[in-house]
């Protein structure tokens, strides 16, 4: 049990962005609002950021800008500095993520002039006629 | 200069998008030429690229900003990525060409704003081709996905919703992707392709679950882009309800760069003996790749809807493609590859005959095909040619891929495979012989129905009159249909200079 408990607290970012994987998941599939799909999709994508994103913390790590030691020696350790990298891909990945959700609301916008409604089964229902 | 040539490859359409969105004003005229001049100087560079490649027999490595390889993200065009890359362009031009009156009657308004996601579709697709670099790859995926809906919405209607639906679908599938990048990151540090390779290759990222996983989610993200079997369920609504010149630009070449993609991550980042002895889904890959081929050509068949037709097929030729890929040899790996070329120029070249129908008729349904061959005597030879192609009657260009798919299923005795292929083929024949029966003859009992109560029976023959497409309609179609038999007849040229030299070490 301890075991158990210990291997979820240890790992809690990955946890964590997998709950909201599956959360946002569940929304993509199951809702049948557009817009709650949308809502989903949003949250699904957040998760994997915040995934990239938690790998790159180290404990005591800083910014990722050399430093000086009091002799004016460059600090030239790994551990000392967070990885920007995950960050860097993170924030083209968040601007994708923006694009997709403007378009995904343009789209909403149009299905809801187009058939009045922007429940699934209404749509479709719409589509039959 | 001529080093430069790889970065052109994209820069060129990239840019000529962003001037596309400014020059509204200049009128329709201005901008179908920029797009054409765009499109034929992109399609030069892919040319000269790959002469490159096949002169030296070497890799070209481009390094963007000239930042070494771990860090820097590389450009690297080989005969697989030149080949694909002439094929992109070659495929976008022609589909240009094609749009002068097609994309003006689907798009009345703001047709620089068409041309301008037309011509980023195309410089994300080039992008995937010719990346090096596992993120890279996700931003381009995105782009050309992004424009792709835009596209794609624009048929407006019932387009609306379908789109909707390929919108959740692809960002499921990108973003799958992107998670599988972030699990090989966290194991090896490493985005770059060729660097993965070597770092994947020690024993104990063999072993990881981790790195399983990682490519577990890589190849469900890029299954779900490519519309494999049980994941295909978006794209025939998406795609039949597009605009003409959207269909004749997507349909080919999208999913066919996604079998690419998958291509570059099972050999280039993974290995053969990973895939194939670690890994070993073979077996249930086959499976789906057979259903997929026959459930893809026997839904085509009830399909009265010609451009739903046509998408059930691509959902077969995928099919055809993944198991090609994953009967783990070089005959199959062949078959894959060389069906990237045949299916794209193919599918084209039926999307285009379908297009001039649907553009001269209004009609989408078969009802449309009648008397074809008296109407528009021109796109009814193309559309034999293609439908040859997809039957697989040679010389075009679908006979000599299925038959190294079909030496590639029976060395690794995959006789399911062999099987679907051979029952896909002859429902592909049955449906198109039934839809060139009405091309000739006219729908018999049909033309009874309708024409029976105004003006009598048997009111079919000379008298239809001729109403060919136009000529920029005709011009890419002819050629199209004739690269199709081109590439059939030098099957073993292109097989020997390009395609042989890509096969993985170890198949």
């Amino acid at each position: 049990m301890e075991d158990l408990f210990l291997f979820i607290v240890a790992n809690y970012n990955y946890w964590a962005s997998l709950i909201l994987l599956f959360i946002g998941l569940y929304g993509m599939v199951a809702k049948n609002n557009l817009m709650k799909k949308i809502i989903g999709m949003v949250i699904f994508q957040t998760a994997i950021l915040l995934f990239f994103v938690s790998v790159a913390v180290k404990r005591g790590a800083s910014v990722p800008i050399i430093k000086f030691t009091a002799d004016n020696q460059p600090i030239l350790e790994a551990t000392a500095y967070a990885n920007p990298l995950p960050h860097v891909l993170i924030l083209t990945a968040i601007v994708v993520g923006v694009a997709t959700l403007g378009v995904a609301l343009a789209i909403l916008q149009k299905i809801q002039r187009v058939h009045g409604t922007i429940e699934e089964d209404e749509v479709l229902e719409d589509l039959r006629k | 200069m001529i080093d430069q040539v790889p970065a052109l490859i994209i820069i060129i359409p990239l840019f000529a998008s962003l001037f596309l969105t400014l020059v509204g004003s200049l009128g329709h005229r201005f901008s179908y030429i920029l797009l054409i001049a765009a499109l034929a100087a992109t399609f030069a560079c892919s040319l000269l690229t790959l002469g490159l490649v096949v002169d030296d027999n070497q890799t070209i490595q481009y390094r963007m900003g000239d930042w070494p390889p771990p860090l820097g993200i590389e450009l690297v065009i080989d005969h697989l990525s030149g080949v694909v890359l002439v094929l992109i362009a070659g495929c976008a031009l022609l589909t240009a060409m094609y749009s002068l009156h097609p994309a003006k009657q689907d798009n009345p308004d703001r047709l620089n704003h068409y041309y301008a996601l037309f011509i980023l579709l195309v410089t994300g697709l080039l992008g995937m081709t010719a990346s090096g670099d596992l993120f890279n790859l996700y931003v381009l995926l995105e782009i050309s996905a992004l424009s792709s809906y835009g596209l794609l919405a624009r048929g407006r209607g019932p387009a609306y919703f379908a789109t909707f639906k390929y919108l959740i679908v692809g960002t499921i599938g990108a973003c799958f992707y992107l998670l599988g990048v972030g699990y090989l990151y966290i194991m090896t540090g490493s985005l770059n392709m060729v660097d993965l390779t070597a770092l994947l290759s020690q024993p104990e990222l063999q072993e990881s679950v981790s790195v399983r996983i990682g490519f577990t989610l890589i190849i469900l993200g890029i299954w779900i882009k490519m519309a494999l079997f049980p994941l295909h369920a978006w794209m025939p609504n998406a795609y039949s309800k597009a605009g003409t010149t959207t269909a004749c630009l997507i349909a080919p070449l999208m999913t066919k760069v996604s079998v690419y993609i998958m291509l570059r991550i099972m050999f280039t980042v993974f290995s053969v003996d990973y895939i194939f002895n670690s890994i070993a889904w073979s077996h249930l890959v086959i499976y789906l790749a057979s259903a997929a081929a026959v459930v893809g050509m026997i839904a085509a068949l009830a399909q009265s809807d010609l451009r739903k037709m046509l998408t059930y097929i691509i959902v077969a030729e995928i099919g055809y493609m993944t198991g090609g890929a994953w009967v783990a040899n070089a005959s199959g790996f062949i078959g894959a590859t060389y069906h990237i070329l045949a299916d794209g120029l193919m599918t084209l070249c039926l999307f285009m005959a379908v297009g001039a129908v649907i553009y001269r008729t209004g009609d989408a349904s078969k009802t449309a095909m009648r008397n074809l061959f008296q109407k528009m005597p021109v796109t009814a030879v193309v559309l034999v040619i293609g439908a040859a192609s997809i039957i697989g009657i040679p010389p075009t260009c679908g006979f000599f891929s299925k038959w190294y798919l079909i030496q590639g299923a029976a060395q690794a005795e995959a006789w399911v495979f062999v099987a679907a292929l051979l029952i896909a083929s002859l429902v592909a024949a049955i449906m198109f012989f039934r839809l060139l029966e009405i091309a000739f003859f006219g729908d018999l009992d049909a033309t009874d129905e309708h024409e029976g109560s105004q003006h009598g029976h048997g009111h079919h023959g000379p008298a239809v009159a001729r109403e060919e497409a136009p000529l920029s309609m005709l011009i890419p179609m002819v050629i199209t249909a004739v690269a199709v038999i081109v590439l059939g007849v030098y099957t073993k040229e292109v097989v020997n200079y390009f395609i042989i030299w890509s096969v993985p070490v170890g198949l």
